[in-house]
Order: structure tokens, then sequence, then C-alpha cells
């Protein structure tokens, strides 16, 4: 083959046609102008795309965590706060732990190894090791850079008075939401609302720009309780006693601030330690005071007696002929455990007689004494916004048999809670006016009272009973040295099935001091059986180491001597039931 | 004319670096500030175990039981307590 070399190829001295040269330069400018629109089109037109890919190279979304509001009693002291803790999970797959590190990491954790073991060798990517570690542990934990051993960041609340408050507190779940009490009656309040802000980090993770908050975080707001932690503890820890000492099988106190209608107490018993909840059992969840209904007794007399004074129908000084203990109202009869004779209306207080408080109410009208019920609150929830809170049973006037009107008079045939009998007795502590209960510490006093009754019968009626406290009265262990004391003892047989049966619940319900009402303090004791079940007996001792400790602490002046009270020999006048 | 463009080059440099100089300024106190704030939640996370703890330690139940058995201390009888006011007025 013959060899050409390239300057002498004939090829080059070949005439190209010129449509050739043209078509590569048309083909090149086209691919060139296509290269600039695509590139003006990324920058300029649809730059969003690229753009959010150059960020996502430094800038970070960090979340912000916020924190659950702290509880306070009206002094600031704290009763629910959340702190810091750690939880420490493993992704199985990457946590191949050598011996030796397993036994430190279960050591550290207090863990079996075995139980390690076993978690980790689970199957999912998740695994919680331990939840909730105090943080010095968990950082312990860190300094030995395990492989696939992770913390998260998580909150547990603390109750620091424990069970003394757990009714009144309740607690929240493990994704921190309230669940009971006032965690769940002012979770809106409470609870905070994470937030996030977008922020450029620089190579050693330093915030070195604030690009935007995305959603600034909202902490959870403190609720300050209009509960006094010292009267709390009060009403506990003699509660307590008293329900040993009768072996009864529940009970409950409330304290109410008769000037403001504030809750400084509600205790129940049995109760739970909410920093421990394992082994819970419904009957210690109950938070009796709001929840259960029972059937007040004689604490009702009061009301019937009030609306007969307001109605005109009695005077306080009225006779009434309660021999001979006995009443035949259609087919049933009613009777007092002892004859009385004739009474005064006050003296049917002081003695607590049934039938003069039945005489009293067929005096009246069913829809009158239903109103006044249903003014006083009773049949209707607080709505506290409590779980679980009822209203009690009022039947409508229309239904009721004469035999009714005469036993609801003194308070059976009627439901209440503890905590509505503590707010119907406003009325009485305070000048016939009933205000909102409030669970929150008002600064202002309320203003939207309601008259009930008009004040010259309320001042009747406190003078009634004051009368049931002094000697000859129902319940003499109910006073206090150095305060005038008022109140009413209720002793009412439980029903079951249908049936009244030879169980009871004691309550006591009364004011202190009595020139000048401060306080109100209900106690209920269910099913005492110690041999004592009436009220004067069992809630009135109650009532008077709670309201006489109460007083005190919070500094009331005495409104009686102070010379030691002479208890009577004589046993306080049973009550009928 | 050649010596204005000297003096307006050399004026937009030190625009420029003074430009740079305050942004970096502005990330230092950006870092500053995250850290204080990380502080501060630090802080307030303490503030809440310290008020934790004040309120397990003034717990009426270990008050009371401190007040009885270390102190010996016990409710006055009422035969004990003097009202100041009634004092006063004798």
């Amino acid at each position: 083959m013959k060899s050409i070399r390239f300057a002498s190829s004939p090829l080059l001295s070949e005439r190209l046609p010129p449509w050739r040269q043209r078509l590569v330069l048309v083909v090149l400018l086209g691919a060139f102008a296509t290269l600039i629109a695509r590139s003006l089109y990324l920058q300029g037109i649809n730059n969003e795309f690229l753009g959010g890919k150059g960020r996502a190279r430094f800038e970070r979304v960090i979340d912000i965590a916020a924190t659950r509001g702290r509880i306070t009693d009206r002094h600031g002291d704290v009763l629910a706060v959340s702190t810091p803790v750690r939880s420490i999970w493993a992704d199985p797959e990457d946590a191949k732990l050598a011996p030796a590190q397993l036994r430190n990491l279960a050591a550290l954790l207090e863990m079996d190894v075995r139980e390690l073991t076993r978690k980790l060798a689970s199957e999912h990517d998740f695994v919680y090791v331990k939840r909730q570690l105090p943080p010095e542990l968990a950082d312990r934990v860190s300094t030995l850079q395990l492989p696939g051993i992770h913390q998260k960041q998580e909150y547990r609340r603390y109750y620091p008075a424990g069970e003394v408050m757990a009714h009144m507190l309740g607690f929240t779940g493990v994704e921190d939401a309230g669940q009971e009490g006032i965690e769940l009656a002012f979770n809106s309040q409470l609870q905070g609302k994470p937030g996030s802000r977008r922020v450029i980090k620089d190579r050693r993770g330093n915030v070195v720009e604030d690009v935007e908050s995305v959603q600034p975080p909202l902490e959870g707001k403190d609720i300050v309780l209009a509960m006094d932690s010292k009267v709390q503890y009060l009403a506990y820890s003699y509660l307590k006693l008293a329900l040993e000492e009768h072996r009864a099988k529940a009970g409950g106190v409330v304290v109410l601030d008769a000037r403001s209608g504030e809750i400084l107490a509600l205790a129940n018993l049995p109760t739970y330690n909410p920093n421990n909840r394992v082994k819970l059992v419904g009957a210690q969840l109950r938070n009796r005071a709001l929840t259960d209904t029972f059937e007040p007794g004689s604490t009702l007399k009061p009301f019937t007696v009030a609306l007969a004074l307001e109605k005109g129908k009695v005077r306080f000084d009225t006779p009434i002929q309660t021999a001979p203990g006995k009443m035949t109202i259609g087919t049933a009869t009613i009777s007092d455990a002892h004859m009385h004779g004739v009474l005064t209306v006050a003296q049917v207080i002081q003695k607590s007689s049934n039938i003069g408080a039945a005489k009293i109410a067929l005096s009246m009208s069913p829809e009158d004494m239903w109103t006044m019920f249903d003014s006083m609150g009773f049949g209707t929830p607080l709505k506290l916004g409590f779980p679980g809170e009822v209203g009690g049973r009022l039947r409508p006037a229309k239904n009721w048999k004469p035999i009714e009107q005469a036993t609801m008079a003194y308070g059976h045939g009627i439901s209440v809670t503890l905590i509505q009998l503590a707010r119907a007795y406003l009325a009485f502590a305070r000048d016939g006016d009933l205000v909102p209960i409030s669970l929150a510490r008002l600064d202002t006093p309320p203003l939207n009272a309601r008259q009930v009754f008009s004040a010259q019968t309320a001042h009747e009626v406190r003078a009634m009973l004051e009368m049931a406290v002094l000697p000859g009265g129902t319940a003499p262990k109910a006073q206090i040295a150095g305060y005038r004391v008022a109140g009413k003892t209720g002793t009412a047989h439980k029903i079951e099935g249908g049936a009244y049966a030879n169980k009871y619940v004691a309550s006591f319900v009364g004011f202190a001091p009595a020139s000048d009402p401060r306080l109100i303090v209900a106690v209920m004791i269910d099913e005492p059986s110690n041999g004592k079940h009436y009220g004067g007996d069992v809630a009135a001792p109650v009532f008077a180491q709670v309201m006489g400790g109460a007083l005190r602490t919070l500094g009331v002046a005495p409104d009686a001597p102070l010379k030691p009270i002479v208890m009577t020999s004589a046993e306080p006048v049973k009550e009928e039931m | 004319m050649a010596r204005l463009n000297l003096l307006l080059i050399m004026v937009a440099l030190a625009c420029a670096l003074s430009a740079v100089g305050a942004n970096h300024r502005a990330r230092k106190l950006v870092t500053e500030l995250d850290a204080s704030r990380t502080h501060m939640r630090g802080l307030e996370e303490e503030w809440g175990q310290l008020q934790l703890e004040q309120s397990t330690l003034a717990a009426h139940v270990r008050v009371e039981k401190a007040a009885r058995d270390k102190l010996g201390m016990k409710p006055p009888a009422p035969g004990q307590i003097i009202s100041v006011d009634a004092v006063a007025q004798q």
C-alpha cells in the first residue's frame, strides 16, 4: 500500500459542499443556545430547587422544646414540675457490644446483663434500653461511647408532695399530657408548644446565623392554685388518722375560703403516690369529693329550715311538736330515735330532729323546695373541669310524693358530692349569697355572687348551727379552743341494692369563726366500722382538728376566749337517721 | 483620571473588607447568643430541679417529723395560747 502524507492528502484538495459547514455551525449554535436557555431557566425562573439544595447544605432546622408549666400552691410552693431526664435507646443493628462493654453498661443502668442482652437482640430498629434517667447518669453512659447506644431528651413530671395532693393535682401520661385532676383540667394552659428555628451552622456545629424563626415555641404557663399546701397537709393527715381510728373504707375533706370561694384543700382517701403509679387500682384514683355522691343526711336540714324562714312559714322560735317521735306519711313511717317533745325551729337543727324537719318541709310546696335545692347547686355538676365530676341526684319536683318531700328535708332521697355540700354552706357562711368556687388562686374577690337567702335568714341559720356545736347539740366534739364554730352533723344509711344497708356515711359541714366566717370545712367518712358511726363522733373531731389547724395557720384572730374547753361528760345528742 | 480610579478602587476594597468584618462579628455574636440561650435553658432546668429539691426537703410530712422527733416540739395546749390582743386589753 502506498503511504500518503497528511499534508499532501488528496482529500484536502477536495472541495466540500458549502452547506456542510453551515449545518455544523447551526447545530453548534443551537446547542449553545439550549445551554444558555437551560441555565437561565435554572438560575432565574425556576431557582427554587437548586436554592433549596444549596440551603440544605448549610442550614439546619433546630427544634426548641417547650416545657410544661409548673403547678404551685397559693404561696408559690412548687407542687408539680417537669425536669429533663434522658432515655437510653439502642439500634440493635449497630449495637454490637463486647462483653466488657455490656457489663459496664448494665452496671451503670443497674440492669441485669442478661436482660440487656435480650433487649439488644431485638429485631426492631429502635429499643428503649432504659427510660427517664437522671442527666448525670446519662452523661456517664455517654462517656462510655458505645456504638449504637443513643440518648433522647425527655421530661418527667415530679410531684414533691406525693400522695398528700394526688387527687387534686392528678398526673400526666408518658407523652406529657394531663390525664387526671388539675393536670387535665388545665392541660391546655400547662402544655407548651414546641417550636423550631432555621439557622446556619458552621463546620464545628456552632450556630452562626439565625435565618428565621419557623415557629416560636410556646412555653407552658404556670398555674397558681388556690390550694394552701399547709392546710392541705392538715386535712390529709387528720383524715388519715380518723380513717385508721374508725376503720373506715374511704373519706374526704374539702376546705373552702368563705370569702372568695377558693378551694384551699381537697383530700381524699384512699390515695396513691403520683410519682410511682405502678400498682394503681381504681379505688385509689377516685377523687371522691367530686366523683362520688352520697345521701347527705342531716347536713341538709339547715337548707330546709332556711327556706321556711325565707318564705315566712316559721320563725326561729316557732314551736314544733315532734312527739311521739313517729310520723306516718302515706304508707311510710319516719321516726326520731329519741323523743324530744316540743322543739323550737332552732332546736330542730340543734337536736337534729327528723320529724321537725319533715313537718317544716311539708308546710312548703315541692316546687319551692326543688327551686331552693337547685339554686344551691345540687343536682348539677360544678363544672370545675375535673374528669368524672358528677352532679348528684335531684329529681324533678312534680314526681315527689309527700314522703319523699319529707325525707328530702333531712337529706334522704337526694344525693350530693362533698364539694357541692361544702359550696352550698357558703350561703350560710356568707350573707346568704353563693359564689362560684375556684381551683385557681383569685387575686380579686369574686363579683358574680348570687343571693339565694336573705342576709337575715343566713344569720339566723348561722346562730342555729352554732347551737348544734354547743353542749346539748349533736356535735360538741366540733368545738375549737378560741374560735366560735357553727356546723351540722350528718349520718346517713348507705343504700345497697335499693335498700338501706347497715352501713353509714358520717359527715360534718361547718364554718368558723362564727362571728365572721373565714373557712368552710366539709368532712365525709364512708363506712366507719369501729363501733362509732355518728357524724358527731366520727366526722366532727376531724372537722375540729382541720379547722383549728387551718385557722391558726392562716392567722385568723380568735373570736372566743382562749380558755381550755371543759368537755361535758354527757354524750352528744344522737342525731336521727 | 487614573488616580481617581485608583482611589475608587481603594474605597471599594475598604468597603468590601469592612462588610466581611461586620459579617464575621455578626456571626460571632450569634454564636455567643446561642451559647447564652443554651446556658439559660440549662439554668432554667436547674432552677426547676432546685425547686423540686426545696419542695421535697420542705415537705410538711418531713417538717412535722423533724419538729416532733428531733426538736421535741408539740402543738400548744389550749391553755398555753395567749392572744396578744387579749393581753393588750387587760
